[in-house]
């Protein structure tokens, strides 16, 4: 594959020192007429929203009567929230959870699919349907299969082999763990995917000067297999800090945040501020959380970038 | 090459696409006047959105609101009757209220009602109410909660409700109880609930735990002990009492049901729509809500009526009451004038005149019972108790719910002393509260002494913003 830019052709040098005319002449307008829908669309859904929301974190509103401004009182209220220090703990033991289970097995997946030779497709397709499944139905279906009684299908499964019933979502301890293990089921074929695309792109005859040297299968996965996927895993790594860090669905529609509060994440707080008042909610304080948590991760992306950039290029 | 003429047309027609898919993104405010397609009443008519029932409510219920909707459009020729799925729930009511999607007429508890017109966010219908010769019927308290401190009326209470211990009778048969004899103490609501889930294997027992009816039902059995959670100071403030006996007893109560007699079921994440749902299946002996749920429990939720069983809530300690809930029809301030006096016809012809009108609180009842609806839900009066109890008479021929098995508590709510739920902050302070139910159900050594504490300084911290 090429990566080197074509020269840009003469009638594009043209265009960029073209006048209104020659611009108007060369379809300028249609391409304008064509691309503003989806200008306008991106400016209103997207942009005014996070404007707004930006705007809203230093306001006191309930989106009804006029806002007042209240300087950096709702990022104040926020950091004093007793209930913040708690967020942020289920979020990262949820985002630990999810790397130290929903990490690695996409990767061990990948590698030993590619490694089938018949029934790929099919191997391919198995994996990749959770995530043709709709979300929210999803959850609702392991909703029912943690059902905490014994006759429950996970317990009635454990009952078999002789495991006592564990009390999944109805439990402080098990609760967070039992999402984790959806959203792993949920998010697998995804990732499978796309280190199974970037498997093709490794060279075989790698493979084959390994095998020459007498590598075993664990030896080639570990010395030729990782090194080449690395750029692909770094930004999978980094796309999973930022999806965990902004989970919300599980614990919204598996626990709403219980019990005992054991499973409120950031986002699930950003949601009671807003929604749990049925008389407004605290808008103010939920785009506070919801700035300074794109704040955070923004910085830490831009970290990341650089000290993989280090790495990878080293 | 494409000439130039060729390309603006190309330019228009995609303006012009994008333009109409614009507008047609764009929606109507619903209370917009239309014309009528008969051409009666001059030519016009006024679109009137109203909520109706909760999403999944039964073919037949809107089969009954149907007809009322073409009573009332016979009677009212030039209103075009929109009815709206909708039910209260504290985060989609948020959600509707900030973007602006709720009908024209709507209903809200009264806990939200002081609030919401201090607000400005409900219409002054004061002279409506006058000219319709109501402001003197209904029950003072009652209309205290829709009276804003400039005097005026901003809604018709329209239904009350106490707290009730509801319970399952095939259960209690199962289990060797007498589905005529329900417990009356907290102590028999405990035995009760070991003995079915002995006999059966359900929960004898199941409490609301999330979503702000944790602590709604908390404070529920509070008052039912003689426990308050709030104590309203008259000068607009209020002091959290939540650190009170009432409250520890039922907290105990809870955690020996779970962890002592195992009798509570494996299940702590239930809300009103959920622990109804659970009940309705038969997987729940007892529990306490509204006493208005058997509409619900049958009609969306599919409950044999015969195993429904209803007794009033056990009270004990000094002082212990019943509480109240209830709702009230509002209208929303945006709508203009036209659109508010069809409200108010609406609200005056489908909630009201039912209940202190003979011939139509028959046929709503009739409307109801021919759509195989539930007629005769036991509730409270808003008007007067006289008054109610008279339009039962009226009804009795359409009364198609089980009343001999909600007399336990039709025969016994009068003697109990009737509690407003506490007005500060009121879904806030019963969402701070919910935890507290889940450390009980799910923490064998939860110190419920810290957390009342802790509940009752972060509550105090709440009324104090």
């Amino acid at each position: 594959m090429t990566t080197t830019s074509p020269a840009a052709p003469p009638e594009r040098a043209a265009r960029r020192r073209g006048t209104p005319a020659t611009w108007l002449r060369s379809g300028g307008l249609s391409r304008l007429a064509f691309a503003l829908p989806m200008i306008l669309v991106f400016l209103v859904f997207s942009w005014t929203p996070i404007v707004r929301s930006v705007v809203m974190s230093f306001q006191e509103t309930n989106l009804l009567t006029p806002a007042t401004w209240v300087g950096i009182d709702n990022f104040v209220a926020v950091l004093n929230d007793p209930l913040l220090g708690t967020a942020v703990r289920n979020t990262l033991y949820f985002a630990a959870l999810a790397l130290v289970m929903g990490f690695p097995i996409p990767i061990l997946m990948a590698v030993l699919m590619s490694e089938v030779r018949r029934g790929k497709g099919v191997y391919s397709a198995l994996a990749y349907l959770p995530v043709v499944v709709p979300p929210v139905v999803a959850v609702l279906l392991w909703k029912v299969f943690y059902d905490a009684s014994p006759s429950g299908v996970f317990n009635t499964v454990l009952g078999a082999v002789g495991i006592s019933p564990q009390p999944w979502l109805q439990s402080p301890d098990t609760a967070m763990p039992s999402l984790v293990i959806e959203a792993t089921w949920a998010a697998a074929g995804g990732s499978i995917i796309i280190y199974l695309a970037a498997l093709l792109s490794v060279p075989p005859e790698l493979y084959d000067a390994a095998e020459v040297d007498g590598a075993s299968i664990w030896r080639k996965a570990w010395h030729v297999t990782l090194p080449q996927l690395r750029n692909v895993i770094f930004v999978m790594l980094i796309l999973q800090i930022l999806a965990t860090a902004q989970i919300f669905l599980e614990p919204f529609l598996f626990t709403g945040g219980g019990p005992n509060n054991a499973t409120v994440t950031v986002l699930l707080l950003i949601y009671r501020y807003a929604f749990q008042n049925s008389l407004g909610g605290n808008y103010g304080m939920a785009t506070a959380l919801s700035v300074m948590l794109a704040m955070f991760l923004a910085v830490l992306s831009w970290v990341y970038f650089r000290l993989t950039n280090r790495w990878s290029t080293s | 090459m494409m000439s130039i003429s060729r390309r603006t047309a190309a330019a228009g027609v995609t303006l012009a696409a994008g333009a109409m898919l614009l507008t047609a993104c764009t929606s109507s405010d619903g209370a917009e006047t239309t014309s009528s397609s008969d051409g009666s009443a001059g030519g016009t008519k006024v679109e009137l959105r109203v909520a109706t029932f909760p999403p999944g409510a039964d073919a037949a219920a809107y089969e009954a609101f149907a007809t009322q909707e073409a009573q009332f459009e016979d009677a009212n020729p030039d209103i075009d009757v929109i009815g709206v799925e909708y039910e209260w729930t504290g985060p989609t009511f948020a959600v509707q209220l900030a973007g602006g999607s709720l009908p024209d007429v709507f209903t809200v508890p009264f806990t939200d009602s002081k609030t919401l017109l201090e607000n400005g966010q409900l219409m002054d219908v004061t002279d409506e109410i006058d000219a319709l010769g109501y402001t003197d019927s209904f029950n003072p308290v009652i209309l205290d909660g829709v009276t804003g401190a400039d005097g005026h009326i901003y809604g018709f209470p329209r239904q009350a409700y106490a707290m009730g211990l509801h319970y399952n009778r095939d259960l209690f048969e199962q289990a060797g109880l007498d589905p005529d004899d329900p417990p009356a103490t907290w102590d028999e609501v405990r035995e009760a609930a070991k003995a079915i889930t002995e006999a059966t294997g359900k929960a004898g027992y199941a409490q609301m735990a999330i979503n702000n009816t944790g602590g709604w039902q908390l404070t529920a059995q509070t008052v039912s002990r003689g426990g308050r959670t709030q104590v309203d100071d008259g000068d607009g403030t209020y002091t959290s009492t939540i650190n009170n006996e009432g409250t520890k007893a039922t907290l105990e109560f809870l955690h020996d049901l779970r962890w002592v007699d195992d009798s509570f079921g494996y299940k702590v994440d239930l809300d009103w729509g959920t622990i109804n749902q659970e009940f309705a299946a038969g997987n729940v002996g007892m529990f306490t809500s509204g006493s208005d749920v058997y509409t619900a429990l049958v009609r969306d939720f599919g409950m044999e009526a015969g195993d429904y069983g209803l007794t009033v809530m056990p009270l004990e300690g000094e002082d212990p009451g019943t509480l109240g809930g209830g709702d009230i029809a509002v209208v929303s301030p945006t709508v203009d004038d036209a659109t508010k006096a069809a409200a108010i016809k609406w609200i005056d012809w489908y909630y009201m005149q039912k209940l202190m009108n003979e011939a139509a609180a028959v046929a709503d009842a009739q409307a109801l019972a021919d759509a195989g609806q539930a007629v005769g839900t036991p509730v409270l009066p808003v008007l007067s108790r006289e008054l109610y109890e008279e339009s039962q008479t009226w009804i009795a021929d359409y009364v198609n719910v089980p009343v001999d098995q909600m007399a336990p508590f039709t025969d016994r709510i009068w003697d109990q002393t009737p509690v407003g739920e506490p007005k500060g902050k009121t879904q806030e302070i019963y969402a701070l509260l919910d935890p507290l139910v889940q450390a009980v159900l799910t923490d064998e050594n939860a110190d419920i002494d810290a957390l009342l504490t802790q509940a009752d300084a972060d509550a105090q911290a709440l009324l104090d913003q």
